[in-house]
């Protein structure tokens, strides 16, 4: 135990924070104050789950259903150890093998759950927006897991929490823990549901996001030569840079996204190896970065495509580090939701 | 809304004093004793305590702090600021003698809670309670063993306890909540 003051060591919590939020389908929903709110109740996550028994009572008698319409290993599990440590009942239904098969909607699957007394439904689809659909049509609390290329509010969150612990100013206050952090994202994010969330939540945080991709993995609203899009909500602004280069001159954070290969059979790219001449992460190129800077991931990586061997493995590298504070970050969205419906 | 003070910065000051004395004559010397305060304001009070022990017996006195929000019972009560800390628990608390210290005694719904988080830690050999405050109305079967003052309310009363650490001065008020509740 200590003897310096414990509550010198812990920041407050800003005054104003709150969580009145039934839902979390995006981060661009979220206001810095409940950002900060998050990050500091993962913190007592991370206790929870260092103990020789991470089991609390918090959310004893909920249930929570995972309903997973598209693959995943680390989501889905993270969700469930999480939802398990705070002592909730959880569920986990995929879309094959269930009723799904036998042609049932996406509505009267998510009313079927509710029906069985399911408090929370931790969804992905395929399709963008469809957490936004159910959460119209069902009294439980909905947590989008992932909907198409749209949104992946936890994944942004605990990228965000591993960026804070490693690079945030704990006494800032909120908006500002990430003030003037250099974040490089590079990859396919025209179609990255990461990427997205993930410029919301940076910017809401204050780091100056830059993406890279090659002209075709671009937004339409980023692409070189076009204007940006006026659309309000389209994006906040981020520099955009298709040299790797020089997109990663001191910047304190790479991350790199996953090179899905159906981006080559719908001709997008030339080829994997082409791609990965200019946009790998080898270690020559994180070698410009800031010294010391952080290099992420937000899996399943394709090693020797957007990353070397090398880099993922190297001391830099936070990416083991995203998937445990993944249950830390889940458990704190779980908790917070759940008891705000109470 | 009326406030009236009934413990003044020395009141707190002479309160925790008495109690650190009373600590160590109850348990006939420090040998196993660990303080372990409640967020938030149990802290600094557990902090102080030890301070205290340390002056007179020159013996270090371990400090914890304990974050009860996961283990509450009455979830719909702080459901708008769900301020959850990590609890800070860095030695063991087995076989040892843990004095919980809060700030305030009311139903006892937040010692039970920290009881049942302390389990979770280990099993201690004896568990005691000192709090600044003993305001009555208990509403479970637990009973403080150090008490810096009993101050019977009403319950249209609310306690109020601030100190320096946590707001800036050290005082206690008593806060009459008209048409609330």
């Amino acid at each position: 135990m200590t003897t310096e003051p414990t509550t010198q060591t812990t920041p407050a919590i800003p005054a104003g924070a709150k969580w009145t939020r039934r839902h979390l389908l995006d981060v661009d929903e979220l206001s810095p104050d409940e950002i900060e709110l998050l990050m500091q109740t993962t913190d007592a996550m991370k206790e929870v789950l260092s103990r020789d028994v991470p089991r609390v009572p918090a959310l004893r008698g909920r249930t929570i259903v995972t309903l997973f319409y598209e693959a995943s290993t680390r989501t889905r599990a993270s969700f469930e150890l999480a939802g398990k440590a705070l002592g909730a009942d959880v569920i986990n239904v995929a879309a094959s093998g269930s009723s799904v098969e036998k042609g049932e909607s996406l509505i009267d699957t998510v009313r079927t759950l509710q029906a069985v007394g399911a408090d929370a439904l931790i969804m992905r689809h395929g399709s963008s927006g469809a957490p936004y659909l159910v959460a119209r049509h069902v009294q439980s609390s909905v947590i989008n897991a992932g909907d198409g290329w749209h949104a992946h509010p936890t994944q942004a969150l605990l990228d965000l929490y591993t960026m804070r612990a490693h690079l945030g100013d704990p006494s800032a206050g909120s908006g500002q823990a990430l003030r003037g952090r250099k974040v490089v994202i590079v990859g396919d994010i025209a179609h990255s549901r990461v990427a997205r969330s993930n410029i919301w939540a940076l910017t809401t945080m204050g780091a100056e996001v830059t993406v890279c991709a090659p002209p075709t993995l671009l937004p339409a609203g980023m692409r070189p030569g076009q204007p940006r899009s006026e659309e309000p909500l389209a994006m906040p602004p981020v520099r955009v840079e298709t040299d790797l280069d020089i997109a990663i001159q001191g910047a304190d954070v790479v991350m790199a996204l996953r090179l899905q290969k159906e981006r080559m059979s719908h001709g997008l790219l030339p080829s994997t190896r082409e791609y990965a001449t200019l946009y790998q992460l080898t270690e020559r190129r994180v070698a410009a970065a800031a010294t010391g800077a952080l290099v992420m991931h937000p899996g399943p990586m394709n090693e020797g495509v957007e990353i070397a061997p090398a880099v993922a493995s190297s001391l830099q590298s936070v990416i083991e580090e995203q998937v445990t504070n993944g249950v830390a970050v889940r458990m704190a969205v779980l908790y917070l939701i759940c008891r705000s419906r109470a | 809304m009326t406030a009236r003070v009934v413990l003044t910065a020395d009141d707190i000051r002479r309160a925790v004093r008495r109690i650190a004395h009373e600590i160590v004559e109850r348990n006939q010397g420090l040998e196993g004793v660990a303080l372990v305060g409640l967020r938030t304001r149990g802290v600094p009070l557990a902090e102080r305590l030890a301070a205290a022990i340390e002056e007179f017996e020159g013996q270090h006195v371990p400090v914890g702090a304990l974050d009860i929000g996961l283990y509450r019972d009455d979830i719909s009560s702080m459901e708008l600021r769900p301020r959850i800390q990590p609890t800070d628990m860095p030695i063991g608390i087995d076989g040892r003698r843990v004095v919980l210290v809060d700030d305030v005694l009311y139903t006892g719904r937040s010692i039970r809670a920290a009881l049942d988080a302390l389990t979770d830690f280990g099993r201690p050999s004896q568990i005691q309670l000192a709090v600044l405050v003993d305001r009555g109305h208990r509403q479970l079967p637990i009973r403080p063993d150090y008490v810096g003052k009993n101050i019977p309310t009403s319950l249209q009363e609310e306690v109020d306890v601030l100190l320096e650490e946590t707001d800036g001065q050290d005082e206690v008020r008593i806060v009459h909540l008209e048409g609330e509740r």
